[in-house]
């Protein structure tokens, strides 16, 4: 019984975690897919505020999801389960890929491979950092959003100040200045 | 003291990162590259590069990929639990007896202000790895590649993920022309 719910549990975070191309935030609707949709372990209201309250807390989206619904599911096993079935398979995959690249580092081709992805990954990275801009201007307007990255900038680049201040000082500010 | 580092490093960047993995990309930069040296730009680079062609949460592929690389398996795993326990255990604890704290005003004052400076990491990131290539480049045609990739991604909605690999198994594929002359000149040059 108990180890067809941890089977279960690893199916649920094994598909969307392989499925899930773009990062864990891009897997949260293959997620509901299977937590809401196939296993009926939460209904909607309840998986919208595990998604509320992983969205407000730092770190990756997936794992505390894949964590805390894993936990719910089968207890502390559940948890671990979860965890693994989310972060261990793709990880394989990159470990594996990665060390390929890294061991041919010094081949023409690599380079040339080095040189090529990195205007691809600028334009994500773009992509990216508007998307941070955009959700900062539709949740609080473009005055204290543009401030804020104004002041980031300098403390970041011309300061050269370690990002964890500047972040804590942000949540800081937030907290006081933009409870809304 | 590896692991320490380890540890230190992707905690700080689990714990800063709001907006899930893709957020934590350059606060992984700044330990890996700029403080700890684990890794040079371009090896960073390559390594997103992959780590975007495969599927699954980014902020882990990079956590444990950094960690093999840097002390084998348990390198891995110690920077797996920095990267994701400490927030899976704060989202069980606030679950479990807190009920609606992502409801509170300064809870979500906290996020509003953190998304810009998570915007302009992003932003200098880009510029970094914009201005490298140009220099590798020239002008003309970093600004091609950026266009045609933009183009790709953006405007014909082609996934990422599709876009690398192409790049990828074209570079792999594709005869290289200098390493080509290399050979024929040495072949001269001993004739």
């Amino acid at each position: 019984m108990n180890l067809i719910k941890l089977w279960h549990d690893f199916l649920a975070f094994f598909i969307p975690g392989i499925l899930g191309y773009g990062g864990g935030p891009s897997s949260i609707p293959l997620v509901e897919n299977e937590v809401v949709g196939h296993y009926h372990w939460m209904d909607v209201p309840e998986f919208s505020k595990v998604l509320a309250l992983g969205n407000a807390l730092p770190g990756p989206i997936a794992t505390k999801m894949a964590g805390y619904i894993g936990y719910v599911v089968a207890g502390v096993p559940g948890l671990v389960v979860g965890l693994i079935a989310s972060v261990v398979p793709s990880l394989i995959l990159m470990i594996v890929l990665g060390n390929l690249l890294y061991r041919y580092k010094d081949s023409p081709k690599i380079k040339r491979l080095t040189v090529l992805i990195r205007p691809i990954i600028a334009v994500l990275l773009g992509v990216m950092a508007y998307s941070f801009f955009k959700d900062a201007y539709e949740s609080a307007g473009w005055l204290q959003p543009l401030a804020i990255a104004v002041v980031s900038f300098v403390l970041l680049e011309k300061l050269k100040i370690h990002p964890a201040f500047v972040v804590v000082a942000a949540l800081g500010y937030g907290a006081i200045f933009m409870a809304s | 003291m590896i692991f320490l580092q380890l540890f230190v490093g992707f905690l700080r960047a689990g714990l800063l990162g709001y907006g899930g993995g893709p957020s934590a990309i350059p606060l992984v930069q700044k330990e890996a590259v700029e403080k700890y040296k684990w890794m040079t730009d371009d090896e960073f680079g390559d390594m997103l590069a992959i780590a975007n062609a495969l599927p699954g949460p980014i902020a882990t592929k990079m956590a444990g990929y950094i960690g093999y690389r840097k002390a084998g398996w348990l390198g891995v795993l110690v920077a797996e639990i920095a990267t994701v326990i400490p927030t899976v255990l704060l989202m069980m604890i606030l679950l479990l007896t807190l009920s609606s704290f992502e409801n509170k005003p300064w809870v979500r004052g906290m996020t509003h202000a953190v998304v810009p400076v998570v915007g302009v990491m992003l932003a200098t990131m880009t510029w970094q790895f914009f201005s490298k290539s140009q220099k590798e480049l020239g002008w003309v045609k970093s600004m091609a590649f950026v266009a045609g990739s933009f183009l790709l991604i953006q405007v014909l909605n082609i996934h990422p993920a599709i876009v690398i690999t192409v790049t990828l198994v074209f570079v792999l594929v594709w005869p290289v022309r200098s390493e080509k002359s290399e050979i024929v000149e040495q072949g001269r040059k001993a004739q």
